[in-house]
């Protein structure tokens, strides 16, 4: 069989593993064959290639390109391979926006050897093909954006500049460089020059820089989700100008399903895409206006020690336990689920409500709760949960906050407004654990607190919890 | 098969591509948000093949490097694509025996 065939055969194998491999991660029960499955359709996908490359002699001749190939693919997957091993759970999106990045950064540049290789034909009098020629710019410009745009959401997520910053400046800013791109992307579409393609290059680190920045870090999922499907466009209009069909296939599918992946989360909080790129929640003014019903009002909290606590929870019937980011961060899920089982060895119903953006990404408190053993009947929903805080003797509300602050109801000032909230307020007791009374990650105070049901217990959650499991033990 | 018709095909492909993305993955529950986002950035380190394309073509030694970088971007995409979303859905496994043992 020639080679080319028996390539397109791989391919076309591997184009049916991938979408049934998406089919599968879409189901809870066979998410991880449908991983399997992916990963099994990229090796054929790989497969094919070096047939394709080998067996039809594309390889420059007189040159170790071969060789350069291997030792790039095994230098990208050790990095890869052990930097994905390495991860905390707790830095997972942190590490998918890097990832990310780095197949925007992989399409920019192919797609700039591919314009070198379009500059090289002009000028050798070929006819420059139009469609390629096209694709090859959106594939530098998006390939860029998702690059530098998701080394800004690392950035942030990694706790660098972490909150929204938005300025009119910045918005006038924003639409300026838009106009840029729109306007650099037509000359260079018209010129057919290498002038205005690398400008292009320029005002896309420019823009991507804008967009990403003034968005708080509690709306960054939602971020890298769109920029993974930027990177997957990216991949396809690679696929047109290097005419690969597997690259349109799998570019394509990431680029669709990504799109609506990021309209989902934007459902599951309650947002339009439009107000998560463009309100810049968080951000310094907003807050403000947000907690603005008690500003300037003396506010008075309660606060309980370790061994009181340990006394109330020992002797109630029932436990809702709502653990967030602040949880996670402190590395403290092990100690709650070593206080759950101790109090549900004394008989109490211990129950874990999970926020659907609970952590910072929409799934996020699931996968840190499973990898501390919490069973998994002990976990709820918020559909399935809410109704039941009324009859709850405590709701135990560890690093949680923006997902349990009662503004989300009614105050339509509050950038949270609408979101769904976990009722934690309507429980006979209201425990918060957190360090202080500083506002949550979206920067947001919370009247919770405030709460004449609520008792606040400062510190470090793993701290905190590990002393209140001592003192559960010894009552 | 002319260049046209070629060019055709690849719209094709893209158009159906558009219709499956879509509809693959229409509905799927909130928990599996986090590692459907992790599983599609994987596929899209397929990009890494583009590399090697390029890299193999490559004449001069500016093209070369900027090939091999591509090919190594690529294949951190991928690699540790794969990896962190099987680890993530790990979590989803043990969580099932460890249920039913309590």
């Amino acid at each position: 069989m020639n080679p080319k065939l028996l390539s397109d055969i791989a391919y076309l194998t591997s184009a049916v593993l991938f979408i049934i491999g998406l089919k599968f991660l879409s189901h809870p029960r066979r998410a991880r064959n449908g991983n399997t499955l992916a990963a099994t359709g990229m090796a054929f996908a790989i497969v094919a290639s070096f047939i394709f490359i080998w067996g039809g002699h594309v390889l420059h001749p007189g040159t170790n390109n071969g060789l350069l190939i291997i030792i790039g693919i095994v230098v990208g997957a050790v990095v890869g391979t052990v930097g994905a091993r390495a991860v905390a759970m707790t830095e997972m999106p942190q590490m998918v926006a890097l990832l990310n990045g780095c197949g925007g950064g992989a399409a920019a540049l192919i797609s700039t050897v591919e314009f070198a290789n379009f500059m090289g034909a002009k000028a050798a009098g070929q006819p420059v093909d139009s469609l390629g020629f096209g694709a090859t710019m959106f594939g530098g410009v998006v390939g860029s954006i998702a690059f530098w745009g998701s080394l800004v959401a690392f950035g942030k997520l990694s706790g660098v500049a972490e909150k929204a910053i938005t300025s009119p400046v910045q918005k006038v800013l924003t639409v300026v460089v838009f106009l840029a791109l729109i306007v650099s992307i037509g000359m260079s579409a018209v010129a057919h020059d290498s002038m205005p393609f690398y400008a292009l290059l320029a005002v896309a680190l420019v823009f991507s820089i804008l967009m990403v920045l003034p968005i708080g870090g509690a709306d960054m999922p939602v971020v890298i989700s769109l920029l993974n499907s930027f990177t997957g466009l990216a991949v396809a209009a690679t696929g047109f100008s290097l005419q690969q069909p597997a690259l349109i296939i799998s570019g394509t599918l990431v680029g669709a399903s990504g799109m609506l992946l990021t309209l989902l989360m934007c459902k599951a909080m309650n947002r339009s895409i439009a107000n998560v790129l463009f309100a810049g929640v968080g951000g310094g003014p907003v807050a403000t206006a947000g907690g603005g019903g008690g500003a300037g009002v003396k506010k008075s909290h309660r606060e309980i020690t370790a061994d009181d606590l340990a006394m109330l929870l020992s002797n109630v019937e029932s436990v809702i336990v709502i653990p967030g980011y602040g949880m996670a961060v402190a590395q403290a899920q092990h100690v709650t689920r070593e206080l759950g089982d101790l109090l549900a060895a004394k008989g109490v119903d211990v129950k874990f409500a999970v926020h659907p953006v609970a952590g910072r990404m929409p799934g996020h408190m699931n996968v840190l709760l499973a990898e501390a053993n919490v069973p998994y009947e002990q976990l709820y929903d918020l559909e399935q949960i809410n109704s039941e805080f009324e009859r709850t003797d405590v709701a135990l509300v560890i690093g949680a906050n923006d997902v349990v602050n009662p503004a989300a109801r009614y105050d339509k000032a509050s950038p949270i407004y609408g979101m769904p909230i976990l009722d934690a307020d309507k429980a006979r007791n209201i425990i918060v654990v957190k360090r202080s009374l500083n506002p949550g990650f979206a920067g947001i105070d919370n009247e919770i607190y405030y709460n004449p049901k609520t008792y606040m217990y400062f510190g470090d959650a793993k701290n905190a919890i590990g002393k209140l499991v001592e003192a559960v033990k010894a009552q | 098969m002319n260049e046209a018709t070629l060019v055709l095909y690849a719209i094709y492909i893209f158009m159906l591509a558009v219709f499956v993305g879509f509809e693959v993955i229409s509905k799927v529950p909130v928990q599996l948000h986090t590692p459907l986002m992790s599983g599609t950035n994987a596929i899209h380190g397929i990009v890494m093949l583009g590399g090697m394309l390029v890299l193999a073509e490559a004449s001069t030694p500016l093209l070369t490097w900027l090939g091999f970088a591509a090919v190594v971007l690529g294949a951190m995409n991928l690699f540790g694509g794969f990896v962190v979303t099987d680890r993530m859905l790990e979590m989803f496994k043990t969580k099932k025996p460890a249920g039913g043992k309590s």
